[in-house]
């Protein structure tokens, strides 16, 4: 992850785990707006497919349907649909596996 | 206290060895009943730290031995230099085995009883002529160097935002890491944030047997949810919670149990239970402040870390409470309650790692005596013990 103090820049995003295919907005976010993001591996650039609002993810690699989606290490949920780099990953795309949504 | 390693920090070796971070005369309610003369009493001598519950009688033998060994293991925290026990007379519980308990621990232990001290004057009159000079004894110890490893820090979030597990969460992990690298022991709970997760922190377990007792806490949560016709699974994450950018309940309930860091959890102990060695404990408690805290307390913490989002208020009485938060909203508007600002990490101005640090500083400094904002405010009263059985 950048930062301020080596970048000169804000980050105004949050990748929590090397092992996450999602990160997390620190600020409402445009669509088409570049995002690079550093990981163990190589350089990394996703470009936002439509508006992240704060506090919300996007996929930083491709997701296809049934795939784990992770954050803070661990997996989070499966993917509903194939997911895009780049896209807004939420209840539209993402299933748990672990609630019963409002069902009994 | 240095601030590079070894890291090292002031406190108050006790008769066992133990160490306090505080060196306070703690004044114990056994029961309901007697609480007003504990806070009356607490009151008439500058120093000690009162506690009070709603419970020590009109409740089931098991919620009674539970009380029992709560109130055994709050009064042996390293934090109190000397007890004083505070009966009516006529409780469920028995205050001789409270006042052994906890003298167990090498502490002197005084018990008054309203009911054979002529009422509540004489109470006070018997009560504070004993709290005065133990006061007296114990305020002659002076605090010494000692390694971060004799540090047992609670951990707890509490009035949650999304800048909880984003940052201050995450942020007080990394510290908890910091501090279990150098030997030091942290303990959290709040069975009740962990369903939804609870396979992944069974991962975690030490082996087999410590994660199935964390699997049957969760379990049997469940079936008294359930029982009382609520499911904690259903409609879980909340309307609120997705608005707010939490897809899962896995995802809702890794951003409080990420504030442990990723150490071994060495066991899984019921509320009240005083844990035993050193490393990361896991202690049966619901996430309201004023049990979850006493079961820390009485779990052997003597410093508890709490990350919040919009601005929770409470201390405790006698265990310091930090207060962490990375919404800057919150710590503009609440000074009196905020201890630490890590909100550059939502400004993307600070790493997680850089703030773990900060919080692991902050806790070093707190432990040698410097006081919280609770402390200083005295916003300590709230307690109380976690029961599950009906009133009788």
């Amino acid at each position: 992850m950048r930062r301020k103090e080596d970048q000169g820049q804000e980050v105004r995003w949050l990748l929590l785990h090397p092992s996450d295919n999602t990160a997390t907005a620190l600020a409402d976010l445009q669509a088409g707006e570049a995002i690079s993001l550093e990981r163990c591996g190589p350089h990394l650039t996703v470009t936002l497919l439509e508006p992240i609002p704060f506090a919300h993810k996007f996929a930083i690699d491709p997701i296809p349907r049934g795939g784990e989606v992770r954050k803070h290490g661990e997996v989070i949920g499966e993917a509903s649909q194939d997911i895009r780099p780049g896209e807004l990953v939420h209840v539209h795309n993402v299933v748990g596996r672990r609630s019963r949504g409002g069902k009994e | 206290m240095t601030m590079q390693p070894p890291y090292t920090f002031w406190g108050y070796r006790r008769e066992n060895g133990e160490i306090g971070l505080r060196n306070h005369l703690g004044v114990i309610s056994l029961v309901t009943c007697a609480n007003e003369a504990a806070l009356q009493i607490a009151r008439q001598i500058p120093g000690s730290a009162v506690f009070t519950h709603q419970n020590g009688c009109g409740q089931t033998q098991a919620d009674l031995e539970l009380v029992t060994r709560t109130l055994i293991h709050l009064g042996q925290n390293p934090n109190l230099g000397a007890v004083l026990l505070v009966s009516l007379g006529c409780e469920g519980i028995d205050p001789e085995r409270v006042a052994e308990g906890i003298s167990r621990s090498g502490k002197r232990v005084e018990l008054v009883r309203i009911q054979q001290e002529g009422g509540y004057f004489g109470a006070l009159a018997r009560a504070g002529q004993k709290a005065q000079q133990m006061s007296r004894a114990i305020s002659g110890l002076r605090r010494q160097e000692v390694g971060a490893e004799e540090l047992v820090v609670g951990l707890k979030c509490g009035a949650s935002d999304p800048t909880s597990g984003l940052a201050a969460n995450p942020a007080l992990g990394n510290a908890v890491d910091r501090l279990l690298g150098l030997g030091a022991s942290a303990v959290f709970g709040e069975t009740t944030e962990v369903v939804g997760a609870e396979h992944l922190l069974a991962r975690r377990a030490k082996n087999q047997e410590v994660a199935a007792k964390l699997l049957k806490l969760v379990r049997e949560l469940e079936e008294r949810v359930r029982a009382s016709g609520s499911d904690i699974r259903g409609g879980n994450p909340s309307a609120g919670n997705i608005a707010g950018g939490i897809t899962t309940l896995e995802e809702k309930s890794l951003g409080s149990i990420v504030k442990s860091g990723s150490a071994i959890i060495q066991d899984v102990y019921p509320y009240g239970e005083r844990r035993k060695g050193r490393g990361l404990f896991f202690v049966d408690s619901p996430g309201r402040e004023p049990e979850i805290m006493a079961g820390l307390a009485a779990a052997g913490c003597q410093v508890i870390a709490f990350a919040t989002g919009l601005g929770a208020p409470q201390g405790f009485p006698f265990v310091p409470v930090i207060k962490i938060c990375a919404n800057r909203r919150t710590v503009q508007r609440l000074p009196d309650f905020i201890d630490l600002a890590v909100s550059e990490i939502i400004s993307g101005e600070e790493a997680v790692e850089k703030a773990g640090e900060r919080i692991f500083h902050e806790i070093l400094k707190v432990a040698s005596g410097k006081a919280t904002k609770a402390e200083s405010l005295g916003y300590s009263g709230s307690t109380n013990i976690y029961t599950t059985g009906p009133i009788v």
